[in-house]
């Protein structure tokens, strides 16, 4: 039981905002003594943790190229391409990079959209484009919702298309689980057929909240609008 | 054969220059702890071939990544004043490049999908080329490469320091968010070497009755998406919570269809991975990256469709998977 302390260290310290890594390095280091881990095995599980895990870190080689091309604008351009496609509200464009990230997923795809490489260099000049287009200049308390709900439509789109691909990770470690542990012939297909119904509900329901977004811009930038140009009028 | 190894010495050796760049920024009031977190990050990527491939001890890896912890958990570092294109210069640059500057943004994706359609059934020589098992970071690490030469190419950028000192800036906004997805991982290993997930899957047994479908449904998804929250990946989580209740009740003893019970299991676990600061390549990284002030801003967008999906993944198993 005394093991599951280091699980309490970790929810306290995000609950009372201490640094992450702090946090992250006290758990590990407490949960490691508990366990009846060495200081000597302990500093090597540190280590190996860090090099079996630098696949996470991988996405930084593509900031030197999205740097070079914001120097030069591509957020700008982005801003300009959406502007011409009226009808593209950013409810609408968040909607529609969901569903494309779900499809290429579903279809194996999952590292041709990311946060590094499509989130903040296209996607998010886009989705605040559109808003700009339509009230000016925005709020920097808009800005910050525009820029959450980009990363949820990533991430969400990722989630529930990828399990309805047959190769990928999660499915694969069901399979090899149960297989091996239980003595099935559980097919990846089955598995993937099953994810269907769930990616559906995710695509209805986020996608449906994305659309919501845009009478939620609607309401809060016409108030603080109206109340801007209140001011201006009182000058 | 081209190897994962490769792009991970080629982000250890980018981190050590710019590591070097941030050591001699003197816009930076932290500039020496900032240089040594990245300095020691950068090196920890290469030494970590050896590590990997057990021809050198992890201890010395292991005292480094504490370092890091430190330097940049109790403020040591910090931020210069990056040097960059005013807001008026890009709009002017935008205005001649144009789309042309999309080109070399979405040569990474193009590449990385080449890469998992076509070049992953390549092979020279009987040698496949792309090493077997690495093809999403290979596609994402080629694509990068040749985005960065079209990219130079096409804007007339001789300079190989002008890209670097983008990224580098880029590095110094995101800080301490960078390392933590790894340390993480460790943290999840530790939690499994020392006990945790079958003192969880214990605990949960023990609170469990046996006699209700419906309450063991419950039992199993809701475990998957709070112990995928508590561990950060539902990788971790399934196995455990699998054993404790998914595999003998709802399987052994409810007979449902194992293919059903485990997929929804699975997704009940990805709700968790949307609410939980331990996902921090998902949640925590991309506030960074995308500068918000609310680190949590992903996960409160994030929180309404978890909880709704979870809720979907229990009518859709007692609807369909008995």
């Amino acid at each position: 039981m005394i093991v599951l302390l280091g699980v309490l260290v970790v929810v306290i310290g995000f609950a009372t905002k201490r640094n992450p890594l702090l946090v992250v390095g006290v758990a590990g280091i407490a949960t490691g003594l508990l366990g009846g881990l060495t200081p000597g095995e302990l500093l090597a599980a540190f280590g190996e943790g860090f090099a079996n895990s630098r696949a996470v870190t991988i996405f930084a080689i593509t900031l030197p190229v999205i740097g070079l091309l914001e120097r030069y604008g591509l957020q700008e351009q982005a801003r300009t391409l959406i502007a011409r496609f009226g009808k593209l509200t950013t409810g609408r464009f968040l909607a529609l990079y969901l569903g494309l990230r779900q499809i290429g997923a579903a279809v194996g795809l999952t590292s041709v959209f990311g946060h590094a490489q499509t989130v903040r260099p296209l996607a998010v000049p886009m989705a605040e484009g559109a808003a700009e287009q339509r009230y000016g200049q925005l709020p920097d308390r808009t800005r910050e919702k525009i820029r959450s709900f980009s990363a949820s439509a990533d991430n969400i789109g990722l989630f529930f298309g990828e399990d309805v691909f047959l190769a990928v990770g999660s499915v694969l470690l069901i399979t090899s689980f149960v297989n091996t542990t239980y003595g099935t012939h559980l097919e990846p297909l089955h598995l993937a057929l099953w994810a269907i119904p769930t990616a559906l509900c995710a695509f209805a329901f986020h996608g449906w909240r994305l659309l919501r977004l845009d009478r939620r811009l609607e309401r809060e930038l016409l108030t603080a609008n109206a109340e801007s140009l209140a001011a201006e009028a009182v000058k | 054969m081209i190897k994962a190894e490769w792009f991970y010495w080629l982000v250890g050796l980018s981190f050590l220059v710019m590591a070097a760049q941030m050591a001699a920024d003197r816009s930076n009031p932290k500039r020496l702890g900032t240089g040594a977190f990245w300095g020691l990050i950068g090196a920890g990527f290469v030494y970590s071939s050896w590590v990997v491939t057990k021809q050198a001890p992890a201890e010395p890896l292991g005292v480094a990544v504490l370092l890091m912890a430190v330097l940049a958990g109790c403020g040591f570092t910090g931020r210069g004043t990056p040097r960059t294109t005013t807001p008026e210069q890009r709009r002017a640059s935008a205005a001649r490049l144009g789309n042309r500057l999309f080109v070399p943004a979405l040569t990474i994706p193009a590449v990385a999908m080449a890469c998992a359609i076509g070049v992953k059934h390549l092979s020279i020589g009987g040698q496949p080329l792309l090493q077997k098992g690495s093809e999403t970071i290979l596609g994402l690490g080629i694509g990068a490469v040749v985005a960065l030469v079209v990219g130079m190419v096409m804007l007339r950028e001789k300079r190989l320091s002008v890209p670097v000192q983008s990224g580098r800036g880029m590095l110094e906004a995101m800080g301490w968010a960078m390392l933590l997805p790894q340390l993480l991982a460790t943290l999840g290993t530790i939690f499994q070497v020392s006990g945790v997930g079958d003192q969880v899957g214990r605990l949960t047994a023990a609170l469990l009755p046996k006699d209700s479908l419906y309450v063991a449904i419950v039992v199993y998804l809701v475990g998957m998406f709070l112990f995928t929250v508590i561990m950060g990946n539902a990788f971790a989580a399934f196995p455990v919570m699998t054993a404790a209740v998914g595999w003998p009740v709802l399987v052994g003893h409810f007979h449902g269809t194992p293919a059903a019970v485990l997929a929804i299991g699975m997704l009940a676990g990805f709700c968790g991975t949307l609410v939980t600061p331990m996902a921090a390549n998902y949640n925590i990284v991309p506030a960074a990256l995308l500068e918000l002030k609310d680190q949590y801003g992903p996960i409160k967008a994030q929180l309404p469709t978890a909880g709704v999906l979870l809720g979907c993944n229990i009518v859709i198993m007692s609807l369909f998977a008995f």
